[in-house]
């Protein structure tokens, strides 16, 4: 009976240690599991986090509307159709009027024949620059635009829509003039309802 | 009489042979189809109208986008050339298909990225809500079975011999 005992004991304490050896993994594992898992929490909260961000800035880069008067206009080159380059660096010092334009956009013809006026008034003078922005059009349909309009003054397409995502515009037509220091000073969207609205705002900028 | 005729007539087979070929060699090649240029056409998307496939849309700026693709059709462009050269015009954003480069690869890890990552999670998830219910059905005492613990076995077959 004693033996009995003893064995019981013995074993007891055998599988007492046991449990406590088993316990002490499991519990060591369900550390490892629990500190991976926080790991893997935080990688994908993270992932989340980095897409949200991306998609904020896309939205409010939309939302942010054109470049605002008064800022200075973004640089860019302009390779017109006759295969000439044109940086808006090189203006500088010059009213600089920019046009955005298609010939699949009805109220651009609207404007065609004022601007060109204004720009036979203004070419001799050599102080203001016109450049046109052929948005989204076809080699085939801006060239019959221009020779519709019987359009001098130089123009380009804007390639891969890169003057027009740096200007934020929102459609055609749309125009912008700067300043001889490059600051946007009017944004006119849609078409120019007459000769004087266009004159009027580059006179304002060339009174000394 | 008849070899001098035969003669002739080839002769003049020849000459004409000579002055068409050209002529249908140099003959421009047909105009594509509707469907030719819409099956291009539908891995693009014109940036007037967003989000409406060019073959469908029906605003004039993608009436003229199609003949574009019309026109370098016929001139022999192959299909890869004809999205390059709008992709390099418009910008990457006219193709249904962004280029697999810079942030564009986001496009193509994201979408199974996080189909992986859900899969795991709900893996997770079921794992985690099988373990309560064996535990509550499993509520009689465990019967140890053959080898699942020695020292109880041998303890057993030990009172039971000194019994």
């Amino acid at each position: 009976m004693n033996i009995s005992r003893n064995w019981k004991r013995k074993s007891s304490a055998a599988s007492e240690n046991k449990v406590s050896g088993r316990m002490t993994e499991e519990k060591e594992t369900n550390e490892q599991k629990s500190g991976q898992s926080i790991l893997v929490q935080i990688l994908v909260w993270g992932a989340v986090l980095f897409l949200l961000g991306i998609v904020a800035i896309q939205l409010s880069k939309t939302q942010e509307g054109t470049v605002q008067i008064g800022d200075k206009a973004p640089d860019f080159v302009l390779t017109t159709f006759e295969g000439d380059d044109i940086a808006s660096t090189d203006l500088t010092g010059k009213v600089v009027l920019i046009n955005f334009w298609a010939s699949w956009c009805k109220p651009c013809e609207v404007e065609a024949a004022d601007l060109q006026t204004a720009w036979e008034m203004y070419e001799p003078s050599g102080d203001v620059v016109f450049l046109g922005i052929a948005h989204l059009d076809t080699d085939k349909e801006a060239a019959a635009y221009i020779e519709r309009f019987k359009i001098t003054y130089p123009n380009g397409h804007d390639l891969g829509t890169r003057i027009s995502q740096d200007f934020r515009t929102t459609g055609v037509p749309e125009t912008y003039i700067i300043d001889q220091n490059r600051i946007l000073t009017k944004v006119k969207i849609g078409p120019f309802a007459s000769l004087s609205e266009i004159t009027s705002a580059i006179d304002s900028l060339l009174e000394p | 009489m008849k070899l001098k005729t035969t003669l002739i007539f080839l002769l003049t087979v020849c000459g004409l042979l000579f002055v068409v070929s050209p002529a249908l060699a140099e003959e421009p090649s047909p105009t594509p189809s509707d469907d030719e240029v819409n099956a291009i056409a539908a891995n693009m998307y014109c940036p007037v109208c967003e989000n409406i496939p060019l073959d469908v849309c029906p605003t004039a700026a993608c009436a003229q986008w199609r003949e574009e693709i019309r026109d370098k059709l016929s001139q022999g462009w192959s299909e890869q050339e004809i999205y390059d050269y709008f992709a390099l015009k418009y910008g990457d954003r006219v193709l249904a298909e962004p280029p697999r480069q810079g942030f564009n690869w986001l496009a193509y890890i994201v979408p199974p990225l996080a189909f992986i990552i859900g899969a795991y999670f709900l893996y997770r998830g079921f794992k985690t809500w099988r373990r309560p219910v064996e535990e509550l059905v499993d509520e009689s005492p465990a019967k140890p079975t053959e080898g699942q613990d020695e020292y109880l076995s041998q303890l057993e077959k030990e009172v039971e011999r000194r019994k």
